[in-house]
């Protein structure tokens, strides 16, 4: 009981934390699906829609703000997509990685230039910040409401993929660009739903991480948005229900690292994680077989 | 294009402009009074040079290997890191070291060897440190490279991306404090006196690159890049070479490590993160994927750009222009922008893959006046060429609407689409048509 009495904080805000990473994994792993391209930028847009949290609650109730911001996410990312993405759709794979991490360098820069440099105080929510009281841990609702919520947003995208008629052509279009073009579906309006879907979840995600935090400056999002790739890369990219586990174990592990005392290494364990996983079973655990056509 | 000179007067006159290019740096830096804005320039072409060697570094492995790497920034650090420990003044260590009891290294190469050699031995005592950077970075990239260069490439990205993260963390963790002073900063050691000697090392580099880039090892490499199962089948053992490339690179990362690290006088592992790596990336993408030369330019002009011509935009007032909306940080999203709009509408960069000749200079100044004259009739033939492009597009999709609203009519109406394709043996599906 002694062993459980110490660690339950921490396994509990692993999961919340874990909870939060899957909510920015899933977008990660959708655009890579069918893209094939790590959304570099996806990071900085779940650290604007935190940011844009910030100014808007001072003039609007909370729920109100709520849903600005993940309207601004899903604005913020379909127009990356379109400018930045879209013209380079041909080219050669390396420019258009390139080109999201000039989108993700603009837009930190731009959030320096908004923020002044300064830290930024996140809005309590009250709600969120009541204390709760779970076997000899004493939490926040966070904790609690993240990994139930999360659970509740991935069935539901599980569903909207397994049974709905644009779900399906996302499978076509994850399985071959080409043919399913050829095949009648509008691709563009795929990817425009994918970046959607993957925005709006990473607004969800920035709401629920930041309470956790005091403050929010322009590089906030860059560790959350690399751990969040690493989640989607250890449950296979491509598959949302690898991500949502891989998320998780992310996250717990990260929690129990920090309880033993070696925060420094919190964040190395998770790219240890990562190549452990590239050298052991690049697929991931969810992922399927890739075959490389000659 | 026609020669215009001989290969002989060409050496020349690269000579000639490198001795003047360093003639200028050793009088500027000297002359120049601290206070002065065009101090700046120096300063620029200091950093610019450090870059430019980083950028060429990465560039070997991005454009000429085809290895998309970002690790180059964790790199650097070690380099940096390297180099300081080893050239802190004895007395120094105290001060430097104040929370970890003076630290565990308590001599400094510099100061060793200059007891024995003067001032030879001071800068011998620079170079060995320096030299060991590299080389201690080259090991690490060799142990690195084993597991990771048999990844593909955006997972090769973010393992290296990884690696970086990883060593950023070991330099500031606590329990290494009396070497690395943990999260603090390293001070007080040995940097160079003038400009010119950042210019001069990171020269000497950038020329061994572009030796090996045109040796059989170059056109290995190339190969790799162009086609790794061609090049595997013309006998390139493609591990071998991507590891060479890599831990050649990375020593090259390291001695820029090392020099950036004289530049600045005092470090700290903290800006050595991922932007560090992204900066140095769009630096390669600015000067052309697959140049040597064009990251020279892009490091110089990507310094210059971020350090004094668009400083004034932090500051209120620019190019006589003055707005409200100028203040700390505009320069970076302006500099950005500029970056967005390189990467989208001028993919290849400045040099594209080219490099620089003086055929090819010579060739350009030549035409420039004609270029520039005809430069209003080029723009009017795209613009129309454009504006044709769209209206064809717009007749094709004019079209498409058509047929579909036809065809919904048509099945409005009852009618069958799609008539069955006839069975007889007259259907020829992929053969010779007039048997």
């Amino acid at each position: 009981m002694g062993f459980l009495h110490t660690w339950l904080p921490y396994i509990l805000a692993g999961i919340a934390v874990g909870g939060q990473y899957a909510l920015i994994a899933i977008g990660y792993t959708m655009v890579y699906g069918i893209l094939r391209l790590i959304n570099f930028a996806h990071g900085d847009v779940f650290m604007w829609s935190g940011l844009i949290m910030v100014y808007l609650i001072t003039v609007l109730p909370l729920w109100v703000s709520v849903i600005l911001v993940i309207l601004f996410a899903i604005i913020l990312g379909t127009t990356i997509e379109k400018v930045a993405y879209r013209p380079l759709r041909t080219a050669p794979r390396m420019s258009i990685m390139i080109s999201a991490i000039g989108v993700s360098y603009l837009l930190q820069n731009f959030a320096l230039y908004i923020t002044g440099g300064l830290t930024k105080t996140y809005p309590t929510i009250a709600w969120l910040q009541k204390t709760v009281t779970i076997g000899t841990a004493t939490t926040k609702m966070v904790t609690v409401i993240t990994p139930i919520l999360t659970i509740v947003l991935v069935a539901l995208l599980v569903l909207l993929i397994q049974k709905t008629k644009i779900g399906m052509a996302m499978r076509a279009v994850s399985r071959d660009f080409e043919t399913s073009s050829l095949m009648g579906i509008d691709i563009n309006r795929v990817i425009t739903v994918t970046f959607v879907i993957g925005c709006g979840l990473a607004a969800i995600g920035s709401v629920l991480y930041f309470s956790n935090y005091t403050g929010i400056q322009p590089m906030s999002g860059a560790m959350p948005g690399l751990k969040a790739f690493v989640a989607a890369v250890f449950g296979g990219i491509g598959s949302v229900p690898g991500a949502v586990v891989g998320a998780f174990v992310i996250g717990v592990a990260e929690n129990l690292i920090k309880g033993a005392g070696w925060t420094t290494f919190s964040d190395a364990f998770t790219f240890v994680l990562l190549i452990v996983i590239l050298m052991v079973k690049p697929t991931g655990l969810f992922g399927e077989k890739n075959i490389d056509k000659v | 294009m026609d020669k215009t000179l001989n290969s002989k007067t060409k050496t020349l006159l690269s000579i000639a402009c490198i001795a003047a290019f360093l003639v200028f740096v050793y009088i500027g830096d000297n002359t120049i009074p601290p206070g002065s804005s065009w101090k700046m320039m120096i300063t620029v072409i200091e950093k610019g040079s450090i870059f430019a060697l980083v950028a060429a570094s990465m560039n070997l492995l991005n454009g000429f290997t085809g290895l998309f790497s970002l690790g180059q920034a964790g790199f650097m650090l070690i380099g940096a890191y390297t180099y300081a420990i080893f050239t802190i003044p004895g007395k120094s260590h105290d001060a430097v070291y104040q929370y970890f009891d003076g630290g565990l290294i308590k001599w400094s190469i510099v100061e060793i060897l200059e007891g024995k050699l003067g001032v030879l031995g001071h800068y011998i005592g620079m170079f060995i440190p320096m030299i060991g950077a590299g080389l201690i970075v080259a090991l690490i990239a060799f142990l690195i490279g084993i597991p990771v260069l048999r990844l593909k490439s955006d997972y090769l990205a973010i393992a290296t991306l990884g690696f970086a993260e990883i060593l950023r963390a070991f330099f500031q963790w606590n329990t290494l404090g009396p070497i690395t002073n943990g999260s603090n900063v390293l001070r007080k050691y040995t940097t160079y006196g003038n400009a010119i000697f950042p210019v001069i090392i990171a020269g000497i580099c950038i020329a061994i690159i572009m030796l090996l880039i045109n040796s059989t090892y170059g056109r290995a490499f190339r190969a790799i890049r162009d086609d790794e199962i061609a090049a595997e089948a013309m006998g390139v053992n493609l591990f071998k070479h991507k590891e060479m490339s890599f831990v050649i690179s990375s020593f090259f990362a390291g001695i820029s490590g090392a020099l950036l690290a004289m530049f600045q006088t005092t470090i700290n592992a903290t800006p050595f993160n991922t932007v560090m790596t992204y900066e140095i990336l769009l630096i390669v993408v600015i000067g052309g994927i697959g140049s040597i030369t064009g990251s020279i330019i892009g490091a110089f002009l990507f310094t210059a750009a971020s350090e004094w011509w668009l400083r004034g935009l932090d500051a209120g007032r620019w190019l006589g222009i003055s707005s409200s909306l100028m203040r700390p940080g505009f320069r970076k999203v302006v500099f950005a922008v500029l970056i967005m709009l390189i990467v989208l509408f001028y993919a290849q960069g400045i040099m594209g893959s080219r490099e620089f000749s003086w055929d090819r200079f010579i060739a350009w100044w030549k035409n420039l006046p004609s270029n520039l004259k005809s430069w209003p009739e080029r723009h009017k033939a795209k613009a129309t060429a454009r504006k044709e492009a769209r209206a064809t597009k717009a007749a094709a999709k004019a079209k498409a609407k058509a047929a579909k609203e036809e065809g919904e009519a048509k099945k409005a109406s009852g009618e069958k689409l799609f008539t069955p394709l006839p069975t007889s043996n007259e259907v020829m599906v992929f053969g010779k048509e007039g048997k």
